[in-house]
């Protein structure tokens, strides 16, 4: 039976990690290879890598990470952060990334979504979403959460998934870094309006959390980033909680 | 150690390198018949479509080189299903190395997801390459969305929508569904052990 996913999230910024500074047992706790491989050794099922270096002008910086992390790591991990075109994707996922995240700019421009299922297969590819809840529907955000848009989120995530997205990751900037919780209607109404997997992002605080967005949501997968980097949940913890909770987990 | 991973421009082969270059070996990538073989140990890979890479098989000639290799052959994901005999993605004609059929995961409740994507366990191992008595449980990672049928070379099983072909094995040929470049230590191991099997074949 396949196992549900936890997947930590590390922002990198000009190639140092940031946030993950509690980490007594790493020499270096800036650095993204390091950070991920600890997480790997803990029992991380996955890793996802933004790259939010401000200036784009070097683009290189998301394919030299892919490089050393592929170097190091022998569990699947994306990269994601500023990709706009193929060739971007192409450099990085040719470096060893097993798949690239999108976001805005699949918004501005949806047909990179055919372009990268097309060039690297619908695996390679994951659409991120971050919505916000607006009453009676899901509003689409992109720039980080900065700039609304005219999408709402069901009808965003069945136009990607048509378009070839392998995996949707859908975050709910009302829950993300609330630790409150997933947005669970809201993730189970996205896996019901697709057919790919979908991972929950957004809100995990607690180890009940996870319990409750793996048995009460169709997502194959949970992604965190603080409460990773803190310290405030430790993987291994996490695991056998949820295998004591009737979970199906990876150890 | 000879090791050539066949690069016939299907899908991404640097974590293939990586995971060998892990275990010590400098692998070389190649598409040229005769140094593929002179290899000791051969890998298959591939990602993406099944009949354009068969496409691809063909016009380089590779489709009537790979099933004349006498060394150890490990077929990884797509490569592995492009050593059966037939597959439904695209509808073509595979090496043939395996006479088993390559079907698509028709889901059969709508909470499942295809692809099969992420860590599934093995089962019912009976492998020269995949360790099924470690204690530790034969967890790998999957990213397919097309299966190779149970048949009488299923060296490992596995289960999603239904029980399936994780790993094949016949003479000199071995099949890994899922990828052991990313199935952590485990895959690791997977690899150590093929690669061991070809000391034997020097």
């Amino acid at each position: 039976m396949l196992t549900k996913r936890i997947i930590p999230c590390l922002d990198v910024k000009d190639g140092r990690t940031v946030k993950g500074i509690r980490f007594k047992n790493l020499t270096d706790a800036g650095d993204p290879v390091e950070l991920g491989a600890l997480y790997s050794r803990a029992g991380a099922d996955e890793l996802v890598y933004l790259d939010i270096t401000a200036s784009h002008e070097n683009r290189n910086t998301a394919a030299e990470l892919a490089k050393e992390v592929a170097k190091e790591l022998n569990i699947p991990f994306t990269i994601g952060g500023g990709i706009s075109d193929v060739r971007q994707a192409a450099s990085i996922l040719q470096n060893g990334a097993d798949k690239v995240t999108v976001n805005s700019a699949a918004v501005r421009n949806p047909g990179l979504i055919d372009e990268l299922a097309h060039a690297f297969g619908s695996q390679a590819v994951v659409v991120a979403i971050d919505a916000e809840d607006h009453g009676d529907h899901w509003q689409v955000y992109v720039s980080g959460g900065r700039i609304p848009t005219e999408r709402k989120l069901l009808e965003w995530a069945r136009e990607v998934t048509s378009r070839g997205a392998g995996e949707i990751l859908f975050t709910s900037m009302n829950h993300d870094g609330t630790k409150s919780g997933f947005a669970l209607e809201a993730l189970q109404q996205v896996c019901e309006s697709v057919p790919i997997p979908v991972i929950a992002s957004g809100g995990a605080g607690t180890m009940d959390h996870f319990r409750e967005v793996f048995s009460q949501t169709w997502c194959t997968g949970a992604l965190a980033a603080s409460i990773f980097h803190y310290r405030e949940i430790e993987i291994t913890d996490l695991k056998k909680y949820l295998i004591d909770h009737g979970i199906n987990m990876r150890i | 150690m000879k090791v050539v991973i066949i690069d016939y421009g299907a899908g991404n082969i640097t974590s293939v390198k990586n995971a060998l270059q892990r275990i010590g070996l400098d692998p070389s990538l190649s598409a040229d018949a005769e140094e593929i073989r002179k290899a000791d140990s051969v890998i298959f890979p591939g990602v993406g479509q099944a009949s354009a890479a068969m496409e691809k098989l063909r016009s380089t000639g590779l489709d009537t080189l790979v099933p004349d290799l006498r060394q150890p052959v490990l077929g990884v994901c797509l490569g592995m299903q492009l050593m059966c005999a037939h597959t439904e993605e695209g509808d073509v004609h595979g090496l043939g190395i395996f006479p088993a059929k390559v079907k698509r995961f028709i889901p059969t409740a709508s909470s499942e997801r295809v692809p099969h994507m992420g860590w599934n366990k093995l089962d019912h191992i009976r492998s020269r390459i995949i360790p099924g008595d470690t204690g530790e449980a034969a967890f790998t990672y999957f990213v397919h969305s097309y299966y190779a049928e149970l048949s009488p070379w299923t060296s490992a099983q596995s289960a999603f929508i239904l029980p399936f072909s994780a790993a094949l094995e016949k003479d000199n040929f071995y099949g890994v569904q899922f990828h052991p470049e990313k199935s952590g230590s485990y895959g690791q191991k997977i690899l150590e052990n093929f690669i061991e099997l070809s000391k034997a074949y020097q």
